[in-house]
């Protein structure tokens, strides 16, 4: 971290004085002794393995299945800070949903030149094969997982649009049972808004956008590349949840346009599939003829309108980093709203102004490839060997465009228990956005992800982050003591 | 429900079962293989178990000498074994962590916990010594008792419940017919036996590969004869092990099966077929026919079923 800025701790504050959000945490974690603390980091890291919750890691050939490593303090905000948060993440989503909308239909926003046609239709994740077609409602991102970062406690930032097939929500659900089972004592003096209807939500979410045909009782699915996936433990732990049957490809078919699963009964209907499979994979009809994954003649069905798929293919042309950049433009086009949610200050580096001014401080930026995930193929410039600077801006002068930076932010921290004791580190917060033909939702928490190793800031789970539970609580000490005596 | 998971459920089902029976034979030949050789305990003891557990193939590609601390090794241990306990248990697994969804939290933790303790006891890259060994034979019996207890007591009485019922019964009945078809030359009817047998403890090891010891003396109340052996294992109804009580079970699963699809198909038929042959038949009719020949058409009628469930549900 770059020692000029002020580090923000979510507990402590810029001035070392406790949070209000965190002050009966604080007073506890004083007179809890840390053999408590040791031991229940320990059972923790049972209760995970023995339910199994892992983590495939691609490449890793010892370890296919690996914990995420998850700290046992919970990171917490205040209701009204979650309010705030709340309202930016429904109005984000709502516009992820009118540009995908546009884009594929008549493509205003690109004719008032608010967007780069180009970089609409050059984009990989752009579906031709989507333009023209309406789909259900014209909802396309029907689960979003918006990144969110903060500095200061005055706002938050939105770091990344997910919109293909955001995972980590099942993290969310199990890190707070967990918590219940390890701490009583804390929900006790808390009083945590519970976020355990996810699953309902998201059933309620999905029932809402079935085709009309399925007469208001649709059979929905979750379709799953299989058990070797790395999110395969979410996508079974979601199906369970949901009650409905977790399909791969090869458990359904078409006829007729129309999809069936195969059962001990027979062929039966499926009205709607939530697909935790990326687009290219959906149908080797369609997409890569390579693929074992999908189904042949989905896209038929789909087209037709004879199944809903959750996202929406093509859903991934709103969500990639170029894009990113210009979302608050989004927003004032399409809703008319100034946008609640900042924007990280981003350079694009198509732009000839902003690659001079990337290539001369690269020491000082972030540079993420436009449309690279998980934390691959990103520069951290404070952090990186000469050498790897020297790659990226070979990189970037071979490619401009495919490529964004972004001023290293002083990410905030939040403490974490570690065998010697509680140390500060860097968080984000993923909250997951439900938009259905019923409204949109959100439940009040998230999957809060650590960066486990000091200073640093890379929170991926598959290059080692860990993750936290994530309380909102009500702001109960307000009217009780003047903030910011503790 | 959909094929893949009742195949996936059907086979968890029969690699636990599998699991189970390997502990308890290994057990049984090492007691049996510990006794001096004027009392039955040979070599060949251990030629027995690689043929009931249909590994004696695999076994001599892999170029060992049949000695015991090998065998046990092969069958426990040996990842190039396909049907070794570690392999069980890992195709049990893998079976469960597709259907998760269709297990309770106490089936998947059993099947779970076990793995873990083999991987643990693998990583360490050293062959298990005899008091480890004996312990996770110990655990895996443990986790089949756990994880059967768990699917009976938590599991919805649905078609989910009914697959994994068969495969167990399935896999039960084949191991039980299996072990009668090594072992069918020390299992001779009343007339046949001349003088005091030295083949009392080989009667006795295999009541202990099917835990059937205590259980032999309730049924029959007198010392051990080979024909009541057979008997049991074959023919008593209120033998958990036996063929008979196995396909009381496979029938009355299929049929419960059948009512909910709303359909009897030709596994249904099948199944009461050889259902019914077994209540038609004594020991004595079993013998003239030879016990040989008897067990290996069983097997054959066994595997037909499995046939004929995985065509009629699309598996």
């Amino acid at each position: 971290m770059d020692s000029r800025i002020t580090q923000f701790d979510e507990l402590a504050g810029a001035d070392g004085r406790t949070r209000a959000p965190y002050r009966k945490l604080s007073q506890w974690l004083a007179e809890t002794p840390p053999e408590l603390l040791a031991s229940r980091r320990e059972q923790a890291e049972l209760l995970f393995r023995r339910i199994g919750i892992t983590f495939a890691v691609y490449g890793a050939q010892e370890a296919t299945e690996r914990l995420i490593p998850f700290d046992i303090l919970p990171r917490i905000l205040a209701r009204s800070e979650w309010a705030t948060l709340e309202k930016g993440l429904i109005q984000r989503v709502a516009a992820l949903n009118a540009f995908l909308a546009d884009i594929y239909g008549a493509g205003e926003i690109l004719r008032a030149g608010i967007v780069p046609a180009d970089l609409v239709y050059r984009n990989p994740a752009y579906c031709p094969d989507m333009a023209g077609r309406r789909v259900p409602y014209d909802i396309y991102v029907h689960i979003a997982g918006v990144d969110i970062v903060r500095t200061d406690d005055q706002g938050f930032f939105v770091l990344e649009d997910n919109a293909r097939t955001p995972s980590g929500v099942s993290y969310m659900l199990e890190n707070r049972e967990v918590m219940m089972r390890l701490f009583p004592e804390l929900f006790a003096l808390h009083r945590v808004a519970p976020i355990e209807n996810y699953p309902d939500e998201l059933l309620a979410t999905l029932r809402s956008v079935a085709p009309p045909r399925a007469n208001g009782d649709p059979t929905i699915v979750l379709m799953t590349p299989g058990q070797y996936n790395s999110a395969f433990y979410e996508h079974s732990f979601l199906a369970d949840k949901l009650g409905v049957e977790l399909v791969e490809g090869r458990d359904l078919f078409v006829r007729d346009d129309v999809v069936y699963m195969r059962t001990t009964e027979g062929p039966r209907r499926v009205d709607v599939i939530y697909r935790r499979i990326d687009d290219d994979f959906l149908d080797p009809l369609c997409f890569r003829p390579d693929s074992a994954l999908g189904v042949a003649g989905l896209m038929g069905a789909y087209q037709a309108g004879n199944v809903t798929l959750a996202n929406a293919v093509g859903a991934g042309a709103a969500d990639d980093k170029a894009m990113y950049t210009y979302m608050p433009d989004i927003i004032r086009f399409y809703l008319g709203e100034a946008p609640l949610l900042q924007n990280v200050p981003t350079f694009r580096c198509r732009e000839a102004e902003a690659l001079t001014y990337v290539l001369d401080h690269l020491d000082e930026l972030v540079v993420k490839e436009v449309n690279g995930s998980g934390g691959y193929g990103m520069l951290v410039g404070p952090h990186a060997a000469k050498a790897q600077i020297e790659e990226f801006r070979a990189k970037l002068k071979a490619h401009p465009q495919n490529f964004i930076a972004q001023p290293t932010l002083a990410l905030s921290t939040c403490p974490i228990a570690m065998a010697n004791g509680v140390a500060p580190r860097h968080v984000d917060l993923r909250p997951f956005v439900l938009q259905g033909a019923n409204g949109a939702r959100v439940v009040p928490g998230g999957l809060t992800r650590v960066a486990m190793t000091e200073k640093s800031l890379v929170v991926n789970s598959s290059q080692g982050g860990g993750t936290k539970d994530t309380w909102v609580i009500d702001d109960a000490w307000v009217g009780e003591e003047p903030m910011g005596q503790a | 429900m959909l094929s893949r998971t009742a195949d996936n459920l059907y086979w968890l089902a029969r690699y636990m079962e599998r699991a189970d029976f390997l502990a308890r034979a290994i057990q049984a030949s090492r007691r049996l293989a510990a006794l001096p050789k004027a009392y039955g305990g040979e070599e060949t003891e251990w030629e027995s178990v690689l043929l009931s557990s249909g590994a004696a193939l695999a076994f001599e590609t892999s170029g060992r000498p049949v000695d015991e601390a090998n065998v046990i090794e092969f069958l426990t241990f040996a990842p190039e074994n396909p049907g070794s306990i570690r392999n069980c248990l890992e195709q049990a697994r893998a079976n469960a962590r597709a259907v998760r969804t269709a297990l309770t939290i106490e089936m998947w933790e059993s099947i779970n916990d076990a793995y873990l303790e083999m991987r643990a006891l693998e990583s360490r890259g050293v062959v298990p010594c005899a008091q480890e060994l004996a312990r996770f034979l110990e655990v895996i019996k443990q986790t089949s008792l756990t994880y059967d207890g768990g699917a009976y007591r938590t599991m919805l009485r649905n078609d989910a419940y009914w697959f994994s019922r068969v495969g167990l019964f399935i896999e039960r009945a084949d191991n039980t017919a299996r072990l009668l078809d090594v072992k069918y030359h020390v299992l001779l009817p009343e007339k046949e036996i001349v003088g005091g047998s030295l083949d009392y403890f080989q009667w006795s090891a295999i009541l202990r590969a099917v835990s059937a010891h205590t259980a032999y003396h309730w049924v029959y109340r007198t010392s051990m004869k080979p024909w009541l052996v057979a008997d049991l294992l074959i023919l008593r109804p209120e033998m958990p092990r036996s063929l008979i009580s196995c396909y009381e079970s496979i029938v009355r699963n299929l049929d419960n099966l059948a009512r909910a699809h709303g359909r009897q198909g030709s596994s249904q038929r099948h199944a009461r077929g050889v259902y019914g042959k077994l209540e038609k038949l004594n020991m004595e009719s079993v013998f003239q026919g030879g016990l040989h020949e008897f067990v290996q058409s069983f097997i054959t009628e066994n595997n037909r079923l499995a046939a004929l469930i995985s065509e009629q549900y699309l598996f």
